[in-house]
């Protein structure tokens, strides 16, 4: 009993082991990134700030010591900068005060002395230029392949619109180079809230409302950290087309694009005999829509006709919506590739099907959503080789095959031995 | 001599019945001994963190974000996934949290079993999800939409709330945990490669390109022709050679009792 039992549990485990030796999911490819982390803290210095409402403590000195302590815990190859807005312009004229945005530490390798102290000397002051300081603080991070991070720490709405911040923002994150704006809110209100909200929403960052000290640089230091781990190189920018002829034709790789409401998108993905295409697509919800949306990736033909398609639809709140599709070549199509292909040359040239991907949306604008810049579309695409059908004999597997196939051969043997005893028997007596 | 045979065959009959047994009780996922906590979280699929199974995740997040986590998936397993969203403050009024979860082609996962979308009142201190997805497959029809190999993605994040909630402070605990492994044969078919998204910036062509030369095959090894050890031929094979043991012992069975 403990001898069989033994020698099923090491089956087993035999078994288990072979089965498990499975298709090993390749490691993806480490990239090397150029660029290091590039990220800058906008700090509102506005009169506001001197409000004493944080823990007892006044918001400007509350935020002055949670960037010491960012500072101090900064990771050596992360680059960041510090903007202050309204930090000098004490009078009342509104035009000179919108102007009034500063670098008081340049985008770099930091010294953590000189930050600390041009932050130590900041004093609140006057009015709030947000949309100016974004625009400001986008080119001092400058352009180039990796994503770059703005941290906007504000208590009050901006007072100096028009630039809408907001729109500012979206117009920001849809310039080429790719950009993440997070923003704090110290002691919100609901306009604070909903303007910091939108500025989030449109370039894919977060919102926080602080309302204590260790919750402000718990967050900043957070956001640091993953403008280091999350800054690999960005989407290619790629412009899609209306009509499948003249869109652009794509490489495996990530892509970034917009699409406006109702619009279609056509991209081209050459894809050979043998080999199997893999797309995916995800719009961002980067503006407020009506409650229910889709989207929908087909591939289609040169002529037309669809080959496959990936749809997703959604309601509420939520960041992106995506949709993915797999096609390959099937036998027939191979098949008559070949030969073509063989009658015409010595030496079969097979010729790549191309295939359309088309990306069309069923978002709609809520009265008084701005329709331009389009959403922001990211589309991925893989060319891999095809993975024929299993095509193996009809043959069988498990425990319970074993024990029908044993059970039958007992039964086998039992029935040919009683019949051959009742044969003996029968050929004696005669 | 009789009696010996009824008992080696109960016991055979004992031990293929343990096999056949169905496998325990599906447990809710723990972490792995040793595992170390995940702290992070990306924003989108393409920063998703990686996790692997087992590996506990504990983060800080603000109320409104949209947490992302990657997993690795073979076949033949079943993942579950659970979390536990705590909220250290008070709040408006109920809020609804979802787990979604999409595979390398960020296509939308069913789940099977779990709280996907539970909705919690406002004086509610904490709220568990979770989702156990389908057992992963090991090749599917390219127009299919079955669970296949490769990288999965968790995403976390509230779908309905009263709107001044949003940037709250919360804790998010997350566990994946593969709850069963039934592996996979060759025989069931296999993908070329599994479904890990290709993160590389694309480039865009110019041209169609021209194939590259194909790289000789490297010819029919020996171990290429033989069977995997669970293989439906050994399975098979084996079956046939216990069906003509037992055939022999059968037929052994009816002699008469040898006289001493």
């Amino acid at each position: 009993m403990i001898n069989f039992r033994r020698s099923a549990a090491v089956l087993l485990g035999l078994l288990a082991t072979t089965a498990l030796t499975g298709p090993v999911p390749a490691a993806a490819d480490e990239e090397q990134v150029a660029e290091p982390p590039r990220i800058e803290l906008v700090l509102d210095v506005s009169g506001s700030m001197r409000a004493a409402d944080i823990d007892g403590r006044t918001r400007i000195s509350v935020a002055q010591q949670a960037f010491n302590d960012v500072v101090d815990a900064l990771p050596e190859e992360t680059q960041l900068g510090i903007r202050v807005l309204g930090a000098t312009y004490k009078g009342k004229d509104k035009k000179v005060g919108c102007q009034d945005t500063q670098q008081i530490v340049p985008v770099g390798p930091v010294d953590r002395s000189a930050a600390k102290a041009a932050v130590a000397g900041l004093r609140p002051t006057g009015f709030t230029p947000v949309g100016l300081a974004l625009r400001s603080a986008a080119q001092d991070l400058g352009t180039g392949t990796t994503t770059r991070r703005i941290v906007l720490i504000t208590d009050g709405e901006d007072t100096c619109a028009p630039p809408d911040p907001c729109q500012v923002a979206r117009e920001l994150a849809a310039q080429g180079t790719s950009l993440v704006v997070d923003t704090l809110g110290l002691a919100p209100d609901e306009k604070v809230r909903r303007q910091l909200l939108c500025i989030a929403g449109a370039t894919g960052g977060t919102y926080t409302a602080a309302q204590s000290a260790d919750e402000l640089t718990g967050r900043i230091k957070q956001l640091v950290e993953r403008a280091g781990d999350t800054h690999t190189r960005a989407p290619t920018v790629v412009g899609g087309t209306d009509d499948c002829a003249s869109a652009p034709l794509l490489a495996p790789g990530v892509y970034a694009d917009r699409e406006s409401f109702s619009e279609h998108r056509y991209y081209r993905v050459p894809v050979r005999p043998g080999q199997e295409l893999r797309a995916s697509v995800s719009m961002a919800l980067d503006r407020p829509v009506n409650r229910d949306y889709g989207v929908l990736l087909r591939a289609t033909a040169a002529d037309g006709r669809e080959l496959v398609r990936g749809a997703d639809a959604g309601s509420g709140r939520a960041d992106v919506l995506s949709a993915g599709l797999r096609w390959s070549a099937t036998a027939d199509d191979e098949a008559t590739t070949d030969d073509e292909a063989a009658e015409e040359s010595p030496a079969p040239v097979v010729e790549p099907t191309t295939v359309c991907l088309v990306v069309s949306n069923s978002f709609a604008a809520r009265p008084g959503t701005a329709a331009t810049p389009g959403m922001p579309v990211e589309l991925t695409i893989d060319v891999v080789a095809a993975a024929g059908a299993p095509d193996g004999p009809d043959l069988g597997r498990g425990w319970v095959l074993l024990v029908l196939l044993t059970v039958a051969g007992l039964l086998t043997g039992l029935i040919a031995g009683l019949l051959t005893r009742w044969w003996v028997a029968t050929w004696r007596e005669n | 001599m009789r009696t010996a045979l009824f008992r080696s065959l109960a016991a055979l009959l004992a031990a293929g019945g343990a096999a056949l047994l169905p496998a325990a009780a599906v447990a809710a996922p723990t972490p792995s001994p040793g595992a170390t906590p995940v702290t992070r979280a990306g924003t989108s699929f393409l920063t998703a963190t990686p996790i692997t199974a087992g590996q506990p995740v504990r983060v800080d997040a603000s109320v409104g974000d949209h947490l992302y986590w990657s997993f690795t998936a073979t076949a033949g397993q079943v993942h579950e996934i659970t979390a536990t969203v705590t909220f250290p403050k008070a709040r408006g009024g109920a809020s609804t949290w979802t787990i979604d979860v999409f595979d390398g082609l960020r296509r939308r996962q069913a789940c099977t079993a779990g709280a996907q979308t539970p909705t919690v009142d406002g004086k509610a201190s904490s709220v568990a999800l979770g989702c156990t997805l389908r057992e992963v497959r090991p090749w599917a029809e390219p127009w299919s939409a079955d669970p296949l190999p490769g990288t999965y993605v968790v995403r976390l994040s509230v779908v309905d709330l009263p709107e001044p909630d949003l940037g709250a402070p919360v804790d998010v605990d997350l566990l994946v945990g593969v709850v069963a492994d039934r592996g996979a044969s060759a025989d069931d078919g296999a993908l070329a490669a599994p479904l890990v998204p290709n993160t590389k910036a694309g480039t865009v062509l110019n041209a169609v390109p021209t194939p590259a030369p194909e790289a000789d095959d490297e010819g029919d090894r020996l171990a290429d022709w033989l069977p995997d050890l669970g293989s439906r031929w050994i399975w098979t094979g084996v079956g046939g050679v216990l069906a003509a043991v037992a055939g022999v012992v059968g037929f052994a069975l009816t002699r008469r009792p040898r006289r001493p």
